[in-house]
């Protein structure tokens, strides 16, 4: 491929591209994102290229690997165009058959179809299934069509298009302008009006200035960053040109966690093709803007997703984040103007150069503008990323979208922005999701996790598991955050197991308000927020493991012990069999009785007693009964007593 | 690990000391951990005191100072996996391999590490062995897939 030099020259390229591509000509995509690769995607790929081969469809069908398709619940997807044809749950050894019937027959295969859990109806078309049908994906939709080591692929759906506007028909000003009016707001955490940022950096002194992608995604739970990454990298690369010329800036980096290889992988590809068509490097496409991007790896360091964090690990130093009298915008990496967003923020911004400011703001709300997003995770029937217009309720996406709890069980909270961010209850279920509605409600937008709890979640729990995480991921640079949090994590700690006393929860709200006043980053600042919103909401539950030493969720290991209640046991023998404790005593016709000085409480005799005996129970803030004597325990079976 | 390759890798950075951290990971990609004489060339080479490449070292969390087992578990933490039951998973295994977090067994078998989310929260609770996931994991089937490893 030659290097194209200017717009003209790209649309006579993609011109070629489209009338070489037959749009219903068959073809197979399968999501190979690192969700799907868990559930042996690319044992999928390998059995249907040789399928495709033996049955001698080499040249007929083509076969994309695309990125994460976002119904992670199912995975692997495989769609087939142009039918659009959506079979889920693939394993290797479906893949004859659907070659055979689908592809050359063009019939459709019942059992890998998606099921209405409701109507139980079969579902063909991507475009019907429930959980996409009540998406809007304007960022995360051209996942499923693109194969992200291919930039060909990213050109035929109109890629560097926005490009290629800008440098010929806008100036940097007016880029900028446009990305300002749109209203758009960073997509990591704190909701930052993008615009401004950029302006505060163009407008900073210093002719050297630096654009830099955020992909150090932290929060447990979220994945977005990742897939968007993986699946769809040169928006991002677009989005990053983009504002550094908007902002002036000749050089560009990328942060990405060395947790995801992929991600690595496949952006390291696509700037080698970006700088080989000439989006990348000198003059890129005859404007005479220069741009180059580097990729650093992250070693691990929640932290380092801070902005001034950040930048002092590109500066190849241990990840502190520094007072931000002065902000990044102006004075970030080696002390130059950097402006710092977040992947989904910079995939947004080739759509608003494209299609104008104001096709942007007609989707979301009047403060948080466009789409987010969420990855939908947990306690819940359909896990995945989902992309929402800002302003849509947590019910729509929990239940419409997301399915509702699986097993029957009550909704008890949502957890929305990660470990700066805070639960939230099964009230405030219609609170419409955008930046200041959920900081307002206790919690925050963060970078879009939204973990599902339901009623076997301990809230008292969750909060101790963030305080957890966070005591581990705190730099140790200022007081409050390391020894706040530390201090909070043993009370809490204390209280999960049984150890709570009077005045723990006026102890934690001293020490919630200190780190928050006095942290010098957003990790200490926000590191209350999730026991402050569970003890907003779920005081309740604090009490009853204070002073009643009961976990109501019956979760808390050390509040609860495992019982089998006698007159439901069967003697099936299966919790006995399957305890790796040994703690079960019991024996043919034998009722079983749990040794408590054994057990380990493990759960799996409550998992695995089967549900139509449901003889293995839980219990919390009471004494567990005596072990019924031995020789009452012999079971005398109806049956065989007539 | 020799020091001819320590050096490849310095070299492919131009001995650039803001690359440190790309070194290091490599370094640990390959040798799985991070052996002194590897640290002391390293200073050498960049002109970076020793005191500040331990910081790093130990900063970090993909950095190991000491030798790591034939088999890597990552016990998955994330919050999906966590209110999925991951903690009962780690405390199996714990129990199973004798070693905590961070730690690696006397026979170099396994080292144990947990990981704040894998991205596989549809499969939690996950553990990951040798880059290979096994998903939707309870105490009892732990036990199974520890078994496979020798």
């Amino acid at each position: 491929m030659s290097r194209i030099n200017s717009p003209a020259e790209l649309e006579a390229f993609r011109r070629s591209l489209l009338s070489e591509r037959d749009p219903n000509k068959t073809c197979i995509t399968l999501c190979s994102g690192s969700a799907c690769h868990a559930s042996r995607s690319r044992e999928v790929a390998a059995s249907i290229q040789a399928e495709l081969e033996k049955q001698g469809l080499n040249g007929e069908v083509e076969f994309r690997r695309t990125g994460c398709h976002g119904f992670c619940e199912r995975g692997p997807i495989i769609v087939i165009r142009p039918e659009e044809i959506c079979y889920f749950q693939i394993q290797p050894e479906d893949v004859p058959e659907i070659i055979s019937q689908t592809i050359k027959e063009k019939k459709i295969i019942d059992r890998l179809l998606y099921t209405d859990p409701g109507t139980k109806e079969k579902i063909v078309h991507e475009s019907e299934i429930p959980f996409y049908k009540n998406q809007g994906r304007l960022v995360f939709g051209s996942n499923v069509e693109i194969d992200p080591k291919k930039i060909d692929d990213y050109l035929a759906l109109g890629g560097y298009s926005a490009l290629a506007k800008a440098l010929s028909q806008m100036t940097p000003e007016e880029v900028l302008g446009e990305v300002t009016k749109s209203g758009l707001r960073g997509r990591g955490g704190g909701g930052f009006p993008t615009g401004r940022k950029w302006a505060e950096s163009r407008n900073a002194p210093g002719d050297i200035k630096y654009v830099i992608v955020n992909a150090d995604e932290g929060d447990p739970g979220a994945y977005m960053d990742r897939s968007l990454l993986e699946g769809n990298p040169h928006s991002v690369l677009e989005g990053l040109i983009l504002g550094a010329y908007a902002v002036g800036s000749n050089q560009g980096f990328i942060y990405v966690r060395q947790e995801y290889p992929l991600a690595v992988e496949n952006v390291n590809i696509a700037i080698r093709q970006a700088e080989e068509y000439g989006f990348l490097g000198k003059n890129i496409l005859g404007s005479g803007f220069d741009f180059t991007i580097t990729v650093h790896q992250g070693a691990g360091a929640f932290v380092c997703g801070e902005s001034s964090a950040l930048m002092t690990a590109l500066e190849g130093k241990a990840g502190e984040p520094r007072p931000k009298y002065i902000h990044t915008a102006v004075k970030g990496v080696w002390d130059r103007p950097s402006v710092l967003n977040n992947v989904e923020t910079w995939a947004n911004v080739p759509l608003i150069i494209n299609k104008g400011a104001d096709w942007f703001t007609q989707y979301g709300t009047e403060k948080s503008k466009g789409t987010k997003i969420f990855s939908l995770v947990g306690k819940i029937a359909n896990t995945g990323l989902v992309e929402v217009p800002m302003g849509v309720t947590l019910r729509e996406i929990i239940y419409d979208i997301g399915g509702g709890i699986p097993g029957g069980k009550r909704f008890k909270a949502v957890q929305t922005g990660g470990p700066s961010g805070g639960c939230l209850p099964a009230e405030l279920l219609d609170l419409e999701v955008g930046f200041d509605e959920l900081t307002k409600a206790g919690s925050m937008m963060g970078s879009g996790g939204m973990i599902i709890m339901d009623e076997d979640t301990c809230m008292v729990d969750v909060a101790r598991y963030f305080l957890n995480f966070l005591t581990d991921e705190s730099c140790g640079k200022c007081v409050p955050c390391r020894e706040g949090i530390r201090q909070m994590l043993k009370t809490l700690t204390n209280i999960t197991e049984g150890k709570g006393k009077e005045g723990d929860i006026e102890l934690l709200e001293q020490l919630a308000e200190v780190a928050g006043e006095a942290s010098l980053c957003a990790l200490g600042r926000s590191a209350p927020n999730p026991f402050l919103s569970t003890l907003k909401y779920f005081r309740d539950e604090y009490e009853a493991h204070i002073k009643e030493k009961r976990c109501p969720a019956l979760s808390c290991k050390a509040l609860i012990s495992y019982y089998i209640d006698p007159t439901k046991c069967q003697a099936c023998g299966t919790c006995r069999k399957k305890c790796p404790a040994e703690a079960i005593i019991g024996g043919k016709n034998q009722i079983h009785v749990v040794d408590q000085d054994k057990c380990t409480k493990c759960g799996t005799c409550f998992e695995v007693c089967p549900s139509r005996f449901a003889a293995v129970t839980k219990i919390s803030g009471e004494p567990v009964p005596p072990p019924i004597p031995e020789e009452a325990r012999t079971i005398v079976r109806k049956s065989k007593a007539k | 690990m020799d020091k001819e390759r320590i050096d490849q890798i310095i070299d492919k950075h131009d001995g650039e000391p803001s690359s440190l951290i790309q070194i290091l990971l490599e370094i640990q990609a390959e040798n799985h951990w991070l052996p002194k004489e590897a640290l002391e060339r390293i200073s050498e080479r960049l002109r970076v005191p020793m005191t500040r490449i331990q910081h790093i070292a130990t900063f970090y969390k993909a950095f190991s100072l000491v030798p790591k087992g034939r088999h890597q578990i990552h016990i998955c933490m994330g919050t999906a996996c966590h209110v999925r039951g991951a903690s009962r998973v780690l405390d199996t295994v714990q129990g199973l391999t004798g070693i905590n977090p961070g730690e690696t067994d006397l026979d170099l078998k396994f080292s144990l590490e947990t990981v704040n989310c894998l991205g596989c929260c549809a499969l939690g609770p996950v553990m990951e062995i040798d880059g290979k996931t096994h998903g939707k994991m309870a105490p009892a089937q732990t036990a199974d897939v520890l078994k496979n490893y020798e």
